[in-house]
């Protein structure tokens, strides 16, 4: 009986066990890709009914911002030759908030920015006319041997000037207003307020075929 | 503690990734909030060159595939979802950072054409040198 009670009284070793969860640990710290669902998004253009042709859009020059990328990922800005990306967001927010020929609905929201974004407007004749549907479009056409990766990084710099417009209209900064969720109702009236009457237009024009 | 945070976060990865990936940097990352509504397609050169050999080629799940095969897998990713979230499906494009314009466009024409019109470019956060 004596014999049968000290068993009972036996504890298992637990030395070991810190061993064990360390390796665990370490098996859990390799295996772990903390999944990146981050990325650029855009919106396609719905696909074109072979019977109904696309409808022709009349624009003027002066409302597109053309951006040409070759195979060699040289940059043709407005007909400009260049080799990097320099300023090109800048630019672009100065395009869109030129305000060359506003209609009374467009002087209506030029008077609703906030000063420092009318500061940009050099409403000068010959860049856009506003920045509402219609009146200022930012065209990317590439050549299919360009690089995805300069494309990209043309696109990012795109966002980079809507976002800070969209920012500075109720008081954040691009950032801010770029992780806003959208979740809460707060957050969704601030995005809608962002970009109301300013819709992103960018075109995606189809990538011509020579040289590749 | 760090053994049960990291026993919950990992994912194990469900598919091996046959093509390379060299995801490309930029700053305008946006996160999608309902992650069962992404569809992942990775383009990039096979990392098995002698099989499939050395241009960009086109997974989506467990196999390469071919670019007039996507309207078929967006309807089958699209029947995977509940009736009333078949339209907010969004395809993450996981393309590598040398690969060219031509595959890419070829693979926005053939979305268009399934009609899953919303597209992220995958990229990861841009590390400032200056």
């Amino acid at each position: 009986m004596a014999s049968k009670r000290g068993r009972m009284a036996q504890e298992v070793n637990a030395g070991s066990m810190a061993d064990i969860a360390f390796l665990l640990l370490i098996f859990f710290l390799v295996t772990t890709t903390i999944a990146s669902d981050k990325g650029i998004m855009n919106i396609l253009p719905p696909k074109q009914d072979p019977n109904q042709p696309p409808p022709e859009v009349e624009l003027n020059e002066r409302n597109i911002f053309n951006i040409l990328i070759n195979a060699n990922d040289d940059l043709l800005i407005e007909g400009e030759f260049r080799n990097d990306t320099k300023g090109l967001s800048e630019e672009i927010k100065s395009f869109i908030l030129n305000f060359g020929n506003p209609d009374e609905d467009a002087t209506a929201l030029f008077n609703s920015l906030p000063p420092s974004l009318k500061g940009i407007a050099d409403q000068s004749p010959e860049s856009s006319d506003h920045p509402m549907s219609g009146g200022a479009v930012i065209s990317i056409k590439t050549n299919r041997g360009t690089s995805y990766e300069t494309y990209l990084e043309v696109l990012d710099l795109i966002k980079q000037a809507y976002f800070e417009i969209y920012g500075e209209r109720v008081g954040l900064s691009g950032e801010e207003y770029r992780t806003l969720s959208g979740q809460s109702a707060a957050e969704k009236e601030l995005i809608d307020r962002g970009k109301e009457n300013i819709p992103m237009a960018i075109s995606i024009a189809e990538p011509d075929k020579s040289g590749s | 503690m760090l053994l049960f945070f990291f026993m919950v976060t990992t994912v194990l990865r469900e598919q091996t990734i046959l093509v390379e990936q060299k995801i490309p940097q930029a700053s305008q990352l946006q996160k999608i909030q309902k992650k069962t509504l992404i569809s992942y397609l990775y383009i990039g050169k096979p990392k098995n060159p002698s099989l499939y050999g050395s241009e960009p080629r086109l997974q989506a799940n467990d196999v390469l595939i071919n670019t007039s095969d996507i309207v078929l897998w967006v309807n089958q990713q699209k029947d995977a979802l509940s009736e009333a979230e078949r339209d907010q499906i969004w395809i993450s494009l996981k393309a590598d950072r040398d690969v060219k314009m031509g595959p890419i466009s070829d693979i926005q024409f053939e979305l268009r054409e399934a009609d899953a019109r919303k597209l992220m470019y995958a990229s990861v956060g841009k590390v400032e040198n200056n």
